[in-house]
């Protein structure tokens, strides 16, 4: 790793300071102006760190005010590490999303691995223990060789420092799409547990208590990395950004956890906070704030990896692995046996006053003097200009819904074999096997884990009661690439309906948002959208979001990244004996499809197969339809009424069936009438829908129960033989077969073993590692 | 039946652990790495994870704990310690059981279910297996590849040191000699296995079979106290 030389980058007379560091000159005249005074250098380093776009929300805290926070149980929201929610007995579950994508751009294994770490020092920080990391990639073309190098990276990365430090990594999405190319998303998704008692805010209340920095100690990785890296459009010069990259240790983390969660338990604390972006200044300003008070800072007492560290070093090295505790006087004693046991170094660097003042002082002189809240609540804020930007009408896409095709007749299917598309749709790299990467994770580790990695959610037990934890992670770039409004509430509706589809009751939602250079109006629009979308979405599924993340200036020479909302839900499975899976249980039972499916197929990955444009229109999302689905879900899984239930989203009704065939070893022979194209119903993507399968017995049981809901459920055949085979009916299916010629096969008829192969094969071949 | 597991910073297993042996019906204890002291344990597990972070090479510096010394006086006794995964580097680091471990043969972190074959039943750490049962166990290490000289391996097989071996469907995972997955040294109370049985004690985590393992290990302690 390459060492910077200094934190201030070298400056001519052409460039101030300000300038350098990343303010504009509008932002030098407002600090001036919360200062009272022009503010020195290092000021001006700390204020260019917290006031960047990733420690400010400067451009969207306006609009995050318009997601839902409150909720049933919610104990911690938005603007805390990590939202927690009460699950009953006391106990609690925190749980966040959060972004680590310029940093794995320029250094995917430390890029990934400090996202895992940062994310998990979030969760613990609020008395949790971290049980389960979901991590959401994105990344360019598979046959790209740049693509296949982050890939490794940052796989090995998550998995490098999850593994070590003992927490599940239990699930999560891996996303090809040209638009990453030059810019991977790396989403980061932490859950931990908690009794309620030993909740813990990041604040510094009671002054006169101590300020403790506990962990690694402080050095010259990371300078910058919130200003200079996070907060900027990415371009072939980034790599020189490479020194901005903190290091991770996942070892230290492992003490810091438990050493940490000792500490709380103890009731040694007043409060805690983990440092991440923009370091020591962030600790001590955020805490103070939180509180109303303020912090006075020993610069000397600090301890250093490094001589001759400069105070701006210090102050904004983003060094992984430290804490800031605030504690009372008396118990600092204890605080510092409790670290010695664990080999950790624990310095009071500082303690809190009454003034709201952050202070820095060396020896006898005051080298910074903030108020707390010009750095945090009270740093400068945008109003952002957001313009739709206009669309180019393209060719629409083989398959799409002939209403579409009004203006622009033509033969949309000649020639689709539907059983080919299917093996090809299994195999695609969006949505064939994911065990390339989930072998490389530690997905049992705590002793916790019912279900993991590729079969839709993850369950996690609670040990000690019946009950047990839901959770998955999801986005829907493609069709936001059009409509981001659309492309977001469908987000919060698919992961919600994967955690309602095993029976649990979805608790909340966390969101990272990751668009382009919100200074340019098209990409602060896209989101805006979004911000609406999870908001309608949330508030029709009855929702809180507890917090989340946003990622801006996701942009590359070769321009900005599908618009991405990664959703989070975790939910509560009240009966762990009731839950209920995606693999087919038994030959004989009935396989039946609920809610209905609606026109569109852009977005979808037969669209992207077939090379549709972006402009063909995308599935309608009804969101009472989608609530009334999920409590269905639950309510029918409640009953005992299900033997399988899946999700239908990526590569469709087909893809959820033939997943439910490959995972079980069992075939299914189902007719499936046609009433539009055969595309359209065996792969559109449209929302609200589920697979499920029950005993014949029970069947009669859930249509009454579905009728009585008004959620359609169509009996499509049963579970069996050895082959998967979806007989297609009706006019439409006719008319495509005589459209697409004598001798091509109107069903889908496919042998189990068959699709398998597909499905595994998949990733291996995208990434070029056949075995 | 008490039974420890050591504590060493960085071992990550160690609940999972303590947890397992409830469920076999032992008294669990943790022991803390920097005691020279088995707080009356009559049988050791050392756990998995990354012990001192597995610097240098994994746990090669677990060994020099004051806590080892414990259990290097504990063996020579003839006492029990069965070390998992991580554990089983340090024994075998620490020359307690025969081998050493590599990294895996795909360069890779390998988490899998995997199935055993038992070698032998009649070993305390066995004895609760029925002869010829297969066990369901995850496997999850960057450094598992058993590695002897053919020489030795030859000697190893010879005494009945091989204790389990991967077994079809899944088969050896990460190019282990001989698919060997766990040996156990000459005296029979020292044994070392690369998988799981504590993640796999409970139907609900996806298999039980690992509770045999932790069962016969209660039981096999009493004896080794009663004789």
């Amino acid at each position: 790793m390459t060492i910077v030389e200094t934190a201030v980058p070298a400056t001519d007379l052409a460039t101030p300071l300000h300038r350098a560091l990343g303010l504009t000159d509008e932002e030098l005249a407002a600090i001036g102006a919360r200062l009272g005074r022009a503010p020195n250098d290092l000021e001006l380093a700390m204020f260019s760190v917290m006031w960047s776009e990733h420690c400010s929300y400067k451009s969207s805290r306006p609009w995050l005010r318009r997601l839902p926070g409150a909720g049933r149980g919610v104990v911690a929201g938005q603007g805390e590490n990590a939202g927690v929610i009460s699950i009953g007995d006391g106990l609690a579950v925190a749980f966040k999303l959060e972004s680590h994508n310029h940093p794995s751009a320029v250094e995917p294994y430390q890029g990934a691995a400090t996202g895992v770490g940062g994310i998990l020092r979030d969760i613990f920080t609020m008395g949790a223990r971290p049980i389960a990391v979901l991590d959401a990639l994105k990344f360019g073309d598979p046959d790209d060789e740049r693509t296949r190098h982050l890939v490794r990276g940052v796989v090995h990365g998550v998995g490098g420092y999850g593994n070590c430090v003992g927490v599940p990594t239990v699930g999560g999405e891996l996303v090809f799409d040209p638009s990453y190319r030059d810019n991977p998303l790396v989403n980061v998704m932490a859950v931990g547990l908690l009794e309620e008692r030993h909740l813990t805010r990041a604040a510094a209340p009671g002054p006169g208590n101590a300020v403790v920095l506990f962990g690694s100690a402080t050095g010259r990785d990371g300078i910058g990395g919130a200003s200079v890296l996070a907060s900027a459009t990415f371009n072939e010069t980034s790599a020189a950004k490479r020194p901005t990259v903190q290091v991770g240790d996942p070892f230290a983390e492992k003490l810091l956890i438990e050493a940490s969660l000792e500490l709380i338990e103890g009731g040694l604390v007043e409060g805690l906070q983990d440092l991440g972006a923009a370091g020591i200044t962030c600790a001590v300003s955020e805490t103070a704030d939180r509180a109303g008070t303020g912090i006075l800072v020993d610069l000397d007492v600090i301890p250093r990896r490094e001589t001759g560290m400069t105070p701006v070093e210090v102050m904004i090295s983003e060094s992984q692995e430290r804490m800031l505790a605030i504690v009372r006087p008396a118990l600092v004693a204890d605080v510092e046996g409790v670290c010695r046991r664990w080999g950790i170094n624990a310095t009071v660097i500082g303690r809190v006053t009454d003034d709201g003042a952050i202070r820095i002082v060396s020896g006898a002189t005051e080298l910074a003097r903030i108020p707390a809240a010009a750095l945090t609540s009270d740093a400068i804020v945008y109003q952002r200009e957001a313009r739709a930007p206009v669309h180019e009408r393209a060719a629409p896409a083989p398959g799409v819904h002939r209403e579409l095709l009004e203006t622009e007749p033509g033969l949309p299917e000649r020639g689709m074999d539907p059983g080919a598309v299917l093996l090809a749709l299994l195999g695609h790299p969006n949505l064939c096997s994911r065990a390339w990467l989930t072998t490389q994770y530690d997905e049992t580790v705590g002793a916790d884990t019912v279900e993991a990695g590729e079969h839709g959610a993850a369950v996690l037990r609670v040990r000690g009661t019946p009950r047990a934890l839901v959770m998955a992670t999801d986005a829907c770039a493609g069709v936001a690439s059009q409509d981001p409004y659309l492309g977001a509430a469908l987000a919060v509706a698919e992961c919600t309906r994967n955690v309602a589809v095993t029976g649990a009751r979805p608790l909340g939602v966390t969101d990272c948002l990751n668009y382009g250079d919100p200074g340019r109006p098209e990409a602060f629009w896209a989101f805006t959208e979004a911000i609406r979308g999870v908001a309608d979405a949330c508030r029709a599924l009855e929702l809180p979001v507890t917090g989340g993340n946003v990622s801006f200036y996701n942009e590359s020479g070769s321009g900005a990244i599908a618009p991405t909302a990664q959703i989070g839900v975790v939910g509560l499975l009240d009966d762990i004996d009731r839950r209920v899976g995606p693999v087919f249980r038994s030959a004989g039972d009935v396989i039946g499809l609920l809610g209905s499916t609606t026109p569109g197929l852009a977005g979808s990955v037969y669209a992207s197969l077939a090379g549709a444009s972006l402009d063909d229109r995308p599935p309608g999302l009804e969101l009472g339809r989608e609530r009334a689905l999920q409590e269905l879900l639950i309510e029918a899984a409640a009953q005992g009424l299900l033997a399988s239930a899946q999700d239908v989203s990526g590569g469709g009704l087909a893809i959820a069936i033939a997943e439910g065939c490959i995972w079980s070893g069992l075939g299914a022979e189902l007719d499936l009438a046609v009433g539009s194209t055969p595309a359209l119903e065996l792969f559109g993507e449209a929302p609200s829908r589920a697979v499920v399968s029950t005993t014949p017995e029970a069947w009669e049981r859930l249509a009454d129960l579905a009728a009585g809901r008004g959620v359609p459920l169509e009996r499509m055949g049963r579970v069996g033989g050895d082959r998967l085979h979806i007989r297609l009916i009706g006019l439409a299916a006719t008319g495509a077969a005589e459209e697409r010629g004598a001798g091509v096969a109107d069903d889908v008829d496919v042998p189990v073993g068959a699709l398998e192969h597909a499905w595994t094969a998949g990733l291996p071949r995208a990434l070029g590692e056949e075995a | 039946m008490r039974v420890g597991v050591v504590v060493f910073p960085g071992s990550n297993c160690d609940r999972d652990a303590l947890h397992g042996v409830e469920l076999a019906g032992g008294e669990p204890v943790a022991l803390w790495h920097e005691e020279p002291d088995l707080h009356g344990a009559e049988v050791v597990i050392l756990p998995g994870g990354f012990a001192y972070g597995d610097y240098l090479r994994a746990g090669v510096l677990a060994r020099f704990s004051p806590v080892m010394q414990a259990v290097r006086d504990h063996a020579a006794g003839g006492g029990l310690v069965l070390g998992i995964c991580n554990g089983f580097q340090v024994l075998a680091e620490a020359g307690l059981v025969p081998g050493a471990l590599l990294r895996n043969a795909s360069l890779r972190f390998e988490h899998r279910w995997v199935r055993l074959a038992v070698e032998r039943t009649d070993t305390p750490f066995t004895r609760a297996v029925p002869a010829g049962m297969t066990l369901r166990l995850p496997i999850a290490h960057g450094e598992g590849n058993f590695f002897l000289p053919d020489a030795e391996l030859d000697a190893l097989e010879a005494r009945g040191g091989v204790v389990f071996r991967y077994a079809p469907p899944e088969g050896n995972p990460n190019g282990s000699a001989r698919d060997i997955a766990g040996v156990i040294d000459r005296r029979g109370n020292v044994c070392g296995l690369m998988p799981h049985p504590e993640r796999a004690a409970e139907p609900l985590l996806g298999s039980a079979d690992g509770l045999l393992l932790l069962r016969s290990l209660v039981a096999g302690g009493l004896a080794a106290a009663a004789a």
